[in-house]
């Protein structure tokens, strides 16, 4: 190399991270957004260019927000809607793990019923709604099932997915090892290799969980949620209505973060995504 | 240097008195649905012997390490081991791939300790074994690394490991250090003949690399090129052992080995290029 090649290398340090790679200048630029967007709302309300009482104002929402979490409204409809999103969440995601897992593993059922599973899956599922008040009545029981029909088939899918995609020879090398039943291999090669395409769709789950939940009880409930929303908008109670989706956001916040570092967790294997 | 005349097959039939060999292909078609990789192969490897198996590109030289494996089985012939006919996943084999095979989610260790877990050993005593076995192969410190974490050297020494602990009476190979640079190359295939001078297994080793195959090697099978791949060639080679792998170039009796290998297989290495152009 010749040695002139030297300087135009060195005006490049090592050292020198892209500013979309660095981590607190993302951060600010974002928390910055986030403030200036409420900050144009509370202007708006303020001067008068936007309508509050369509947008209601930061101010009303805080207080309302204040008044509820005083009276117990939030906590005790959090908690239904929570317990509802829970238990969709448990039910869709392990009933979908199980059947996609099985139907991965056996060649005969996976193409006996993987197609039909495609169709059932393009039906809107909210159609399913009006029949699952029926059966299960306007309890917690029907917005769980409306949410499962909506979680189950995103891991069913990613599941079936996982068993099927598993690296031919890591299989191959499971085997001349010593996994000789169906049982260790499932265990000790199919799972792991599966659990990467699971995780990333429970992620999406948790969020079907919510919005399942939600538009069942904004359907027709007596509690939870997306009652407070419904209700709050039949009395044209936009404050009403911007405090439960503020509530909501923030719960599906939370939420999400900690799948997230369950994912990481689970996953560390994995080389470091950079 | 000598060359065998007719490849043996003693001890494969029903009236011999010799002892099984480790290795027997009897007559072996291997039909793939578009393809036929193998026609007629015969032949029989002792106990213990370090064989390399050297030909074109496609000649099926990874399918007879498959079908020893009984991971895939021939359209006509039989394959025994030990005697015994193989039928399904053979358990007197270990089998170090071509490509990665560890499995990334498990930890060096974890990837070790996964033979004897198969076999049932108590978790305690596999990973004492696992820890032994990763200090054998030079990874001492790396127990917790993930393969992700590790370099393809690494790697292929938590494979090798991972295999030896198992300890198989017959050790197929892969072209197991194909991707690794020269220098890692000769110190693996040192790591290998030590421990393999150890072990007493059977070799079937696969390489495209002639001097690797010399250097490590008691006897060289040469299959010609696909379709219809069949033996071509036979040579013992004679050098001292224990041997140091890097220098073996230097060692009398390696040049003549070399050539007469490489005699054989530059016309089948020209009949496959003139075939693919």
């Amino acid at each position: 190399m010749p040695a002139n090649a030297e300087p135009a290398v060195a005006t490049e340090p090592a050292e020198r991270i892209p500013l979309s790679r660095r981590r607190w200048p993302v951060h600010t630029v974002q928390v910055l957004l986030v403030v200036a967007l409420i900050a144009l709302w509370w202007i708006g309300t303020a001067v008068g260019f936007v309508n509050p009482f369509f947008w209601s104002t930061p101010a009303d929402v805080l207080a309302r927000l204040g008044k509820w979490f005083g009276d117990g409204t939030i906590l005790g409809n959090l908690l239904i809607t929570l317990y509802e999103a829970g238990a969709a969440f448990l039910i869709g995601s392990i009933s979908g793990v199980v059947l996609g897992f099985l139907l991965g593993m056996t060649d005969f059922w996976a193409r006996v019923l993987h197609p039909i599973v495609s169709i059932l899956n393009a039906v809107p599922r909210l159609v399913f709604a009006p029949i699952f008040f029926l059966i299960f009545g306007l309890g917690p029981s029907s917005k769980i099932a409306i949410a499962v029909t909506l979680i189950f088939f995103v891991v069913f899918f990613n599941a079936f997915q996982g068993v099927r995609e598993v690296d031919p020879t890591v299989l191959a090398n499971a085997r001349m090892l010593g996994a000789r039943s169906r049982y260790q291999v499932a265990r000790r090669v199919l799972f792991p290799s599966a659990l990467t395409w699971i995780l990333s769709s429970l992620q999406v789950s948790v969020g079907f969980a919510l919005i399942g939940v939600i538009v069942g009880e904004y359907l027709g409930s007596s509690q939870g949620l997306g009652y407070v929303i419904a209700r709050s908008q039949g009395n044209l109670d936009t404050t009403g209505v911007m405090t439960g989706l503020l509530v909501l956001t923030i719960v599906a916040i939370l939420v999400t973060i900690g799948i997230g570092r369950l994912e990481r967790y689970l996953v560390r294997w994995k080389a470091d995504r950079r | 240097m000598q060359q065998t005349p007719s490849p043996s097959l003693d001890g494969v039939g029903p009236s011999s008195t010799a002892p099984d060999p480790a290795v027997a292909f009897d007559g072996i078609d291997l039909w793939y649905p578009s393809y036929h990789a193998l026609t007629n192969t015969s032949f029989a490897v002792p106990r213990g012997q370090f064989v390399s198996i050297v030909g074109p590109t496609g000649s099926g030289k990874s399918s007879l390490l498959n079908l020893v494996a009984g991971l895939i089985a021939p359209t006509r012939g039989r394959v025994t081991t030990n005697g015994r006919p193989v039928e399904g996943v053979n358990p007197d084999c270990g089998y170090m791939f071509q490509a990665d095979a560890l499995l990334p989610w498990r930890t060096a260790i974890d990837n070790v300790m996964l033979g004897p877990i198969l076999h049932k050993v108590p978790r305690a005593e596999a990973r004492e074994q696992a820890m032994a076995w990763l200090a054998r192969v030079g990874l001492r410190g790396f127990e917790h690394r993930y393969p992700h974490h590790l370099s393809g050297g690494q790697r292929k020494r938590v494979a090798m490991a991972q295999v030896l602990i198992n300890r198989p009476q017959i050790l197929l190979m892969d072209e197991p250090f194909g991707a690794l640079d020269a220098q890692t190359r000769a110190l693996m295939g040192q790591e290998l003949s030590d421990l393999w001078m150890d072990l007493g297994a059977t070799v079937l080793f696969v390489t495209h690399d002639l001097e690797e195959a010399v250097a490590l090697s008691d006897r060289i099978v040469l299959i010609s090129s696909g379709p219809d791949a069949t033996l071509k060639g036979d040579y013992l080679v004679d050098l001292d052992r224990p041997r140091q792998v890097a220098d073996a170039r230097f060692m009398t009796g390696f040049e003549a080995a070399y050539e007469a290998v490489w005699r054989d297989l530059r016309e089948e290495v020209m009949t496959t290029y003139a075939r693919e152009r």
